[in-house]
């Protein structure tokens, strides 16, 4: 067997993209983990601190994003189960094969656009909410208030939005580029494009899910302390 | 030089490559095919010219310091500009010239070829991670050349977020886009060795050096990610004046301290953990022996990697954590002495009843083994909590450090550069020569060093200009060796590079190594293997079977 310039069989190459991203997202993991780590140095020293300054978090859009993203992990899921269909095949090549393919190409799109478009709307909702506790004044600084409260925020306050700034910007910037993905395999499926394949999708997927992952994590970190009783 | 080839007695069965197409050096010429390149071996070049160029940068600021340090006076640079010196010294050697030098170089070139593989997993990734690195690279290079910084290469806060006035931010960036890099760089290491090695070459067959770089990338991959989110943190908190690390803005300092060295003591292992598989070639195959206890090998490179992850707080038992942490992290550190003990009594058992040849590559692996055991040790020193007290911030320190990082690191990394300077370019290195640099790498090493022990156990503390007069003696030696050591980097610039036009033509496996790269020409083709490489049965093969003669029947 030769070794130049074969191409890798399907199987192996799937195997190949989909590990590749398994070690990716645990790089990202580490990458996000040591934002949680001070989030849990920072909680087990000024825990009242963290409370107030979470109360002033907006529960509601955060509540609905968590909804939004959730749901778009299920669509980008579907995609998936239907890129399956775009396997290379033994199948003879005729139009039934091609009527075939078209609508398993089509329905990717349909799909991954249903995603991207949830992503948007996450981040329009986000954006609300950013000017939101800009106007609060939620922004550490030299200006730095809990909203109309009266008084110096308690110790602790401060660090909790340098978290909730970072952490949710960090996420945001990841997000994004997702949508960016997202759109690029939905454009190239609408076209039938050969280079939309079962492992690509596979693998823009898992980065979805390690998005909306993350969101889980903050969502109950950053929207829901101080609020209970 | 006129017997450059060594004949080895019996080769182990080195089918001649049919039909290759042409070598990997011979397939284009033009600059595209260097900076488009797509293929492994030339990647490697390009890493080993940048990071030949880093180390010399590097180099100089050392030179400077020790120039400085000549003379109790603080009289050749000012303080300012010495803190900027060991700075960029730190900065460049840390990053751009350790963490990448040996798996970015070597591991490039040889991981495929090793496990009979076309390519990396992800080689249009693998020129990116390139491009990352001297980008990176160049944004430090940068903020040097705009003034510098003068934070230390671990950027302590608040210091480095609130006083400094370097160019912290840019240098940060810059650390960060390496740091990426990295992480590209391991993860198509660890995706490769899983998926792309020739059918038959199990786990417990590949070599030490892949374990090696293995374990190094689990690292990669799992740490630097920690220091690029503390290092956006700090950008941050300079940028923006807002406490995550201040204490007067209600930060934390010693967070700042558990994120860096959760990552850069891993670092550490990053270092050295491929200078291990360089040396874990380099012996059997200048004995004549299998490598003792292979499996252990093995198993120590990954709980050194593992334990590595739980060890970065003996670098804070004076920053104030609490007394039960430092005993934590002190018995730790003693466990990891435990995994690497076992690499170097093996090496030694390796040489036992071995048929020694001492040629170029075995002087730089004999003098990682004694360095190493001598940073190492030292480094038990250090682990202890009472005697750290005395010694932190001591030059005990800096010579610790250096005896693992350049007694150990870069002596591995010029025997694999002669090691495997044949396979690479095809050509023999001048020998005498080779042995002359490693003589006055190991004398220069030892001169500048050790008499640093000494200093740092008397008390001098780092990081300072000047001193008093009583340290000058010691100080005078350490000069003069690093003068020496300078003379052993530079020496094989001249020679190699004449070895390129003059040197002997090497043949597939001047050596008669076992390893696989040794089983396809030199330098190799493009595709690497003109046909596929059966797995071998013993990857250190070299030992002879009862009954037979001993392979190793030397020259004539």
């Amino acid at each position: 067997m030769s070794m130049a310039n074969e191409p890798l069989p399907f199987e192996l190459r799937h195997e190949t993209a989909q590990f590749g991203m398994w070690v990716f997202l645990a790089s990202e993991a580490l990458f996000f983990g040591g934002l949680f780590l001070a989030y849990l140095y920072g909680r087990t020293h000024w825990a009242e601190g963290f409370d107030a300054a979470a109360r002033h978090t907006d529960v509601v859009i955060g509540s609905i994003n968590t909804a939004v993203l959730l749901t778009s992990s299920l669509f980008v899921a579907l995609a998936v189960v239907a890129a399956r269909a775009l396997r290379p095949s033994d199948r003879p090549p005729g139009d039934a094969e091609r009527a075939r393919r078209r609508s398993a190409h089509r329905r990717v799109a349909v799909f991954l656009w249903i995603t991207a478009a949830l992503g948007v709307a996450f981040l329009v909702l986000k954006g609300i909410e950013y000017r939101k506790d800009w106007l609060d004044g939620l922004v550490p600084g030299t200006a730095f208030r809990l909203g109309d409260e009266a008084g110096a925020p308690p110790v602790g306050a401060a660090l909790f939005y340098v978290l909730y700034w970072v952490m949710t910007g960090l996420h945001t910037v990841h997000l994004t580029i997702g949508v960016g993905v997202l759109a690029v395999f939905a454009v190239g499926a609408s076209r039938e494009a050969d280079w939309v394949q079962p492992p690509r999708i596979d693998v823009a997927a898992l980065y979805w899910h390690f998005v909306d992952v993350v969101w889980i994590l903050l969502y109950p970190l950053l929207y829901l302390p101080g609020r209970a009783g | 030089m006129n017997t450059v080839t060594v004949d080895r007695g019996p080769a182990p069965p080195a089918p001649p490559p049919q039909s290759a197409g042409p070598s990997y050096l011979d397939d284009g010429h033009t600059l595209a095919s260097w900076f488009a390149t797509h293929d492994h071996k030339r990647i490697a070049i390009l890493y080993a010219i940048a990071i030949t160029a880093f180390f010399a940068i590097g180099g100089i600021a050392a030179a400077m310091m020790r120039i400085e340090l000549a003379t109790p006076a603080g009289d050749f640079v000012s303080d300012d500009t010495y803190a900027k010196l060991f700075t960029a010294h730190g900065v460049i050697m840390v990053w751009l010239f350790l963490i990448p030098s040996i798996p970015s170089a070597f591991g490039n070139f040889l991981v495929p070829l090793m496990i009979g593989a076309r390519d990396l997993a992800f080689p249009r990734l693998n020129l990116g991670s390139w491009y990352l690195y001297v980008v990176g690279g160049a944004i430090v290079l940068a903020s040097l050349f705009l003034g510098g910084l003068d934070t230390g290469w671990t950027f302590y806060t608040p210091y480095s977020t609130m006083f400094s006035n370097g160019w912290v931010v840019v240098a940060l960036t810059g650390v960060v886009v390496v740091g990426f890099s990295s992480i590209l760089t391991g993860l198509n290491f660890i995706v490769t060795v899983h998926t792309r090695r020739v059918p038959g070459l199990g786990w417990f067959r590949l070599p030490l050096f892949v374990w090696a770089i293995y374990a190094t990338s689990l690292i990669l991959v799992l740490a630097t990610p920690v220091l690029a989110i503390t290092l956006i943190l700090l950008a941050a908190e300079r940028l923006f004046q807002i406490g995550i690390f201040d204490p007067a803005h209600g930060g934390d300092p010693l967070l700042f301290q558990h994120m860096f060295w959760f990552y850069s003591h891993p670092a550490v292992y990053v270092m050295v953990l491929p200078a291990m598989g360089v040396v874990s070639e380099i012996v059997p195959c200048f004995a004549r022996r299998r490598i003792f206890g292979y499996r252990f090998m093995a198993y120590a490179l990954l709980a050194i990697a593992a334990i590595g992850f739980l060890v970065w707080g003996h670098h804070m038992f004076v920053s104030g954590q609490s007394p039960t942490a430092g005993m934590v992290f002190s018995m730790l550190s003693f466990l990891v002495a435990v995994p690497s003990a076992i690499k170097v009594f093996n090496w030694t058992a390796t040489l036992y009843k071995g048929s020694i040849r001492f040629d170029a590559p075995m002087l730089y692996a004999l003098g990682f083994v004694g360095l190493f055991t001598i940073g190492g040790m030292t480094g038990l020193f250090v682990a202890a909590l009472a005697a750290d007290v005395h010694l932190t911030d001591t030059y005990f320190v800096i010579s610790h450090f250096h005896y693992i990082m350049v007694g150990g690191s870069v002596l591995a990394y010029f025997g694999a550069l002669h090691f495997w300077w044949p396979k690479i370019t095809g050509r023999m290195y001048p020998e005498i020569w080779a042995r002359m640099a490693a003589g006055l790498v190991f004398f220069g090493f030892n001169l500048t060093f050790f008499p640093q022990y000494l200093l740092g156990y008397e008390g001098m503390p780092r990081r300072y200009h000047a001193y008093v007069p009583e340290f000058q003696a010691l100080n005078v030696l350490s000069s003069a060796g690093a003068s020496i050591l300078a003379i052993g980097y530079l020496l094989p610039l001249f020679y190699l590079a004449w070895s390129l036009r003059a040197g002997a033509r090497a043949g597939p496996n001047p050596w008669q190594a076992t390893g696989l790269e040794w089983q396809t020409s030199s330098p190799p083709p493009t595709e690497n293997f003109a046909s596929l490489p059966a797995a071998p049965d013993d990857v250190y093969g070299y030992t002879p079977r009862l009954g037979r003669s001993p392979l190793h029947v030397d020259g004539e």
